[in-house]
């Protein structure tokens, strides 16, 4: 055995890693754990960086190569850092029959951004998905994690603006 | 916990509900609470406080009513009065209402005996919009977990195999396997670790019903699933679902724990000699994981691209065990099915279709929700009957069944029944159960790019007809939509399809031609009109731009 | 494997009559027997996948085309390996690697030593009748000794396999999903800068195409050098 369990130690003093290392334990480092860790990166970062890839595979003994492979299969992981708000319009079948194309294009004219960017000054960050499972309010987009139904173009408009135009976070924090 | 225990659970708790006059319920399934459905609920009860009623009358969360377009959904005395698009502000006439029998605003009644409601036939969804999905007494009270006792303590494994093939229930995933000769299989397999996965990765756009009984009745799942594990000789369970269901997974997770904490799962369960123990993964935003293998290679921590099959998971599946793969619905049948016999189960339905079957209704139709219907039922029934029609006075163009998979099914076949083989007869699949209905402002050849889009971008990208021939095909599709593509595109996507629908590895692949094909065979005329004609009949592509330019 | 009797089976492919062992593939024993079966992603010495498609064959009472190169012999089988249905299907999967990405032959290091020219050749294709696709990919040369050319990858990933099963190093996967997928170093980092790379070059020698090369070559020189597959098969059959 090399001797690399002892070596290994998280990319910085966040105390967040905590958690990742928490859940690593509960599956006892093995490398079939690797969806469920970086699910809980995710969860934790917002994101999934190269340090934390580099860490998780290091710790769950997964190659470099197929961590990053993994990474990039599933859709739901991210390796860029989201908005500060985030808007998620439904794609699915019942949505789309219903206009989810046209709320799509509202936005990004609004907000001058195609689906899976951010704005400049990260305010906002526009994502697609495939189906919330909740086509009987067709058509849906979450909001900051709300999941909202039967949305037209002005109240797609209106929700854009307002995070478009609201003060940042840091800004916020203080108050 | 024994056999005693549970049926003392079960008076207990329905002795509890029976000491008020009144229970309301409001539905917390997330269609309704994406419209403040938890907001209406704390609502009622602080009025009813107020007004000092508490002690007659219960506020009671419970799971999806089906009927989601017209949330949040709100029931009392056994669904004889019901409420639709209540608001907060509607508590104080809802309680009046109930308690008082003040007639409610016109706006917030619905209509009980609509045919939506009246029309259907309930076995998987019988405790949805019944009991609340967090308390597993609630589960208890309604015969729950009685079939798992009966199974452990008085029918051996083959007596369980029996009575599941007995019934006829045919996989609910979407190809319609026979659940007791799967279960045969896993059992005889040689193994010493056996595993039962529960399919939850509902991927197909336009589909939720999965996503209802999960955050409806999640005992039910797990109910199913601990009876196939004793079946086939397993001890370890898994429930593979989707991420973008944060509730469900919530609701499971509590689900899990509570049965733990019961002794229904876990080691000696029911006091006797038989363990199981479920864990719930995560998928991650990939449609092909509700492929098997797939599915399998994603639980052991890798990308989800499917293998060959033979050897089938059934002999060699999870870490190369056997292993038995059922669907959500599959396992929420199992329960009512043992309890009541295969015979009463094979009673229902169609000679080749046994039971219901659970439909989202969805699209341009008017009540669009979750429906549970019999086997054999027309499919003009469900989307003009039970769906109220086409909303706006529009005519029906196509009802488009099986998601990604599946076939646009035109007006000239509504009266086919709906069983697994009338729908593979015109082209479609029976599928997870997504109906999606079209009207005439749908142009079809939009449609089948949709679709094509879809699998094309969720193609794992393993075997080449899938990779490059979804992505040939799309093209072409935009192609003519555009208005740029000329007849000889008709001769090579007719020439891909084949290919594709052929030589694919997985049933992604062999399936993602459906759409495409059931839109040529039965929309021909909207394809030539965008092509010969450059003209879209629905107004939705712009398929003139090119003579537009050209003019210019 | 345990030291149990092996079931031999008799079955017919293309109309010989052959013998095989029951743990052998339609592939194998075809081969055995001199019968030609076009695969692309397949290299003797390393795991099947059943990735290209090439090497689907009909088997009757199957209603679904199987891939040989997996599929394990039956006793009474009855297997089919050409005919007009199975060519055009061969035809079109050749048809759409060629049109995903790049390849031109006459520039290309590997021109005459190219398993898909090879089988495009022996298969008769000649022209392309879809769109070219042709996405612009990288090259990466970052390695001192060889060379990444993606656009001439056709992702069957012998690389891969190469470098997991025998050298152990798993410096290559796979990234993406769909037509976006790309085979990958690392942490998707310049081969050069690999930490897992040994430098032995198997990569390279398996690789079918002109994607992966060694420095230093111009059009047509490059030949691979697989001498050291059959000597590892052996030495997996002696593990056995």
């Amino acid at each position: 055995m090399l001797p690399t369990q002892k070596t290994i130690s998280p990319p910085s003093e966040d105390k967040r890693w905590k958690i990742v290392d928490g859940m690593m334990r509960r599956h006892g480092h093995e490398p079939y754990a690797l969806i469920e860790v970086l699910h809980t990166v995710q969860e934790t970062f917002g994101f999934l960086t190269d340090d934390a890839l580099r860490y998780v595979a290091t710790s769950l003994r997964v190659p470099y190569s197929r961590v990053y492979g993994v990474a990039t299969f599933y859709h739901f992981f991210t390796m860029k850092p989201p908005g500060e708000h985030t808007c998620v319009v439904c794609t699915g079948t019942a949505c789309y029959i219903k206009g989810a194309p046209v709320l799509l294009n509202a936005v990004q004219e609004a907000a001058g951004i195609k689906q899976g960017e951010t704005t400049p000054d990260g305010k906002l960050s526009l994502l697609t998905a495939r189906c919330l499972g909740s086509c009987g309010l067709a058509p849906a987009v979450v909001f900051d994690g709300q999941v909202a139904g039967k949305i037209t173009t002005e109240t797609i408009k209106k929700r854009v603006r307002t995070y478009l135009e609201s003060e940042t976070l840091a800004e916020g924090a203080h108050k | 916990m024994n056999q005693d225990d549970l049926t003392s659970i079960a008076a207990q708790t329905k002795q509890s509900e029976n000491r008020y006059d009144h229970v309301i319920k409001v539905c917390v399934a997330a269609g309704c609470l994406s419209a403040n459905s938890e907001q209406v609920k704390t609502q009622l009860e602080s009025e009813l406080k107020q007004r000092g009623l508490e002690t007659c009358c219960k506020v009671k969360g419970v799971g999806c009513m089906g009927l989601c377009a017209a949330g949040p959904l709100v029931s009392a005395d056994a669904n004889e009065l019901m409420f639709q698009g209540v608001t907060p502000a509607d508590a104080s006439a809802v309680i009046d209402s109930v308690v008082d029998k003040k007639p409610a605003p016109a706006a917030i009644v619905m209509d009980s005996q609509l045919d939506f409601f009246t029309g259907q036939k309930k076995i998987v969804l019988e405790n949805s919009g019944e009991i609340d999905p967090e308390r597993v007494e609630d589960y208890i009270a309604a015969d729950g977990y009685e079939a798992l006792f009966h199974c452990i303590t008085k029918l051996k494994p083959l007596g369980v195999i029996e009575q599941v093939t007995k019934s006829g229930l045919r996989g609910r995933g979407g190809a319609g396997f026979p659940t007791g000769l799967k279960w045969t299989t896993v059992a005889k397999a040689q193994g010493a670790r056996k595993y039962v996965i529960c399919n939850a990765d509902e991927g197909d756009p336009g589909a939720f019903m999965d996503r209802s009984v999960l955050e409806s009745d999640p005992h039910r799942v797990l109910e199913g699933m601990a009876i196939a594990a004793y079946a086939v000789g397993a001890s370890k369970g898994f429930i593979y679902c989707r991420a973008e269901y944060p509730l469900a997974v919530k609701r499971l997770r509590i689900a899990i724990r509570q049965a733990e904490n019961n002794g229904l799962l876990g080691m000696n369960i029911g006091d006797t000699h038989f363990d199981f123990k479920i864990e719930v993964r995560l998928g991650a935003g990939a449609f092909v994981c509700g492929e098997e293998t797939a599915l399998i290679a994603s639980i052991e921590g890798g990308r989800g691209t499917p293998r060959p099959r033979p050897p089938f998971p059934a002999q060699e599946g999870l870490w190369k065990s056997p292993t038995l793969i059922n669907n959500v619905e599959t396992f929420a049948n199992i329960p009512p099915i043992i309890r009541r016999g295969g015979d009463w189960f094979a009673s229902i339905g169609t000679d080749k279709s046994k039971g219901t079957k659970v439909f989202a209704l969805a699209g341009r139709v008017n009540n669009t929700g979750l429906i549970e219907v019999p086997m054999g039922i027309t499919l003009r029934e469900i989307i003009f009957k039970l769906g109220g029609g086409i909303p706006e006075g529009r005519r029906f163009k196509a009802v488009q069944s099986g998601g990604p998979s599946g076939g646009c099914v035109p007006e000239q076949y509504l009266d086919i029944p709906v069983d697994y083989d009338s729908l593979a007869s015109v082209g479609s699949i029976m599928g997870s159960g997504g109906m999606i209905v079209m009207d005439e402002t749908s142009c079809m050849v939009d449609v089948a790019k949709f679709f094509m889009d879809f699998c094309m971008s969720e193609s794992c990208g393993k075997c080449v007809p899938c990779r490059v021939g979804t992505t040939q095909m799309h093209n072409i599709l935009e192609r003519i939509t555009q208005g740029e593509a000329g007849p000889q595109d008709l001769d090579l996507l007719t020439r891909l399809t084949s290919m594709v629908k052929a030589a694919s590895l997985c049933g992604l692949g062999q399936t993602a031609p459906n759409p495409t094909l059931t839109t040529l065979r039965y929309f021909m005329d909207e394809y030539r009109a965008h092509i010969e004609e450059g003209r879209c009949p629905a107004g939705i592509c712009h398929p003139a731009k090119v003579e537009a330019e050209v003019g210019a | 494997m345990n030291n149990t009797a092996i079931e031999i089976c008799t079955l017919i492919i293309e109309n010989h009559e052959c013998g095989g062992r029951a743990d052998q593939t339609i592939l194998e024993v075809a081969e055995e027997n001199g019968i030609f079966i076009p695969t692309l992603c397949r290299l003797s010495g390393l795991s099947n996948i059943g990735a290209c498609r090439m090497c689907l064959v009909e088997v009757k009472g199957m209603n679904k085309l199987m891939p040989a190169c997996v599929t394990k012999v039956q006793e009474g089988m009855v297997v089919t390996v050409n005919n007009e249905r199975l060519a055009e299907h061969r035809r079109l999967a050749l048809e759409m690697l060629f049109s995903e990405r790049n390849h031109i032959c006459s520039v290309c290091v590997t021109n005459g030593h190219c398993d898909l020219q090879f089988l495009a050749q022996k298969l008769g294709v000649n022209h392309i009748t879809m769109p070219y696709i042709h996405p612009l990919m990288p090259v990466d040369a970052s390695h001192p000794r060889f060379l990444a050319d993606h656009n001439r990858c056709i992702l069957c990933t012998r690389c891969v396999r190469v470098c997991q099963e025998v050298e152990g190093a798993h410096t290559w996967d796979i990234m993406g999903r769909g037509t976006k997928a790309r085979v990958i170093t690392d942490l998707n980092r310049p081969w050069g800068e690999s930490e897992s790379c040994t430098g032995c070059g198997k990569c390279v020698q398996v690789c079918p195409t002109g994607a992966l090369s060694e420095k230093g070559q111009a059009a047509g020189e490059m030949l691979k050098r697989r001498t050291f597959l059959p000597y590892l098969s052996m030495m997996r059959e002696v593990g056995k």
